[in-house]
């Protein structure tokens, strides 16, 4: 092969650049309006669709992989496997545990409400062994057991 | 030094071929490889951070969408106009220099910075914002007009995925400052421009985190 050919960079016309920029500002607006409307569960889903897709663009255009060599997005695609694996495990652990023991995943030490809403600061940080942040733990563990048996809240609120 | 394969085949060695590649296309795709397994590890690098923000909002949903609210979404919206055509001219700087025009290279790769330097003002503005209304991380958090539970967390949040995101967009714009140097030092033709093609992926992975970034921190549903 004639090292000459070889070296000949592949040059996309400018109207591609331009077209990228503007579907990717065009999706910027689409996404800011999405989010005024309510779609109760799906607000995250369709923001996150909009956001894959506009990082497609990028990705493939912008940086060039739709044409270069696919090794190159398997790497880069591989990163996104393994981060979809590491959302994914933990997110089956914090919300799903209690399925499968006696547990609910949540902050460690409940004490470590350091501010409500009706309240304001009530307590300093982690300072777990004061009777105030005591006072307030028990209470949180009341209001975790009413709320759990009421909705899918988590008792966090 | 070279190995006795290495020149075979090839009249002669341009000048920015490194001496232990065979060929200028070896070089360019070495590099490449090697910023995209670099742009992995910054990805597994947000990802914890992304985790962070998973976990949170799973635990707080109805305290992320109160304190989400105190974020100014112009502003954001704002950056994310200001970021997508930041990565717009990076990838006509690139092009430029494709076709072996200087002066546009540089005037792109300007603008590129020009732009990076906006969106650190425009979060500059918001970061003073959310101090003077006590939205600080953790323990720093003062702020009492936040209708939910632990919204300190929200802001540890936005400081360190928006902070870590800055400390990017600054790392960029030392790149590109370099390219520019670069460039004015006639280091590049169309034959050659592969560091400003690196510098490129760089910034429009820091575009792409971003583009997660706005909906996730300021269009909380």
């Amino acid at each position: 092969m004639s090292t000459k050919a070889a070296h000949k960079p592949h040059i996309l016309p400018l109207s591609v650049y331009f077209g990228v920029a503007f579907a990717l500002l065009v999706m910027t607006v689409v996404t800011v309006y999405a989010a005024s409307i309510d779609f109760g569960e799906w607000n995250l889903v369709i923001a996150m669709l909009i956001a894959i897709f506009k990082a497609s663009l990028v990705a493939l255009i912008f940086m060039h992989l739709f044409w270069d060599d696919k090794f190159l997005a398997i790497v880069f695609v591989s990163s996104l496997v393994f981060l979809g694996f590491f959302l994914t495990l933990t997110m089956f652990d914090t919300l799903k545990r209690d399925k499968i023991y006696m547990e609910r995943g949540g902050p460690i030490v409940p004490a470590a409400v350091i501010y409500k809403a009706s309240e304001g600061v009530v307590a300093d940080s982690l300072k777990v062994d004061s009777s105030a942040a005591a006072g307030d733990s028990a209470q949180a563990a009341d209001e975790e057991d009413t709320a759990a048996s009421e909705d899918e809240n988590w008792g966090f609120e | 030094m070279h190995t006795p394969t290495a020149n075979t085949g090839h009249e002669e060695r341009p000048e920015f071929l490194q001496h232990h590649f065979a060929t200028v296309e070896q070089q360019r795709e070495t590099s490449k490889l090697g910023l995209w397994i670099f742009l992995v590890t910054e990805v597994l690098f947000f990802g914890g951070l992304f985790c962070f923000y998973a976990i949170y909002r799973s635990w707080y949903p109805e305290m992320f969408h109160e304190a989400h609210k105190m974020l100014d979404v112009n502003l954001g919206a704002l950056n994310t106009v200001v970021l997508i055509t930041s990565s717009l001219t990076m990838a006509l700087a690139i092009r430029s220099m494709q076709v072996g025009n200087k002066m546009w290279t540089q005037i792109n790769l300007a603008t590129t910075l020009a732009l990076a330097g906006t969106f650190l003002v425009v979060k500059f503005i918001e970061y003073s914002h959310k101090f003077h209304d006590g939205l600080e991380w953790g323990k720093f958090f003062t702020n009492t007009q936040i209708d939910g539970t632990n919204p300190h967390i929200f802001f540890s949040v936005y400081f360190t995925m928006t902070g870590l995101h800055g400390i990017h967009v600054i790392a960029g714009m030392i790149a590109i400052g370099w390219m520019m140097y670069r460039t004015s030092k006639n280091h590049f033709s169309a034959d050659y421009y592969t560091p400003i093609e690196m510098t490129g992926l760089y910034w429009h992975l820091v575009d792409l985190i971003w583009i997660f970034l706005f909906p996730l921190l300021y269009l909380v549903g």
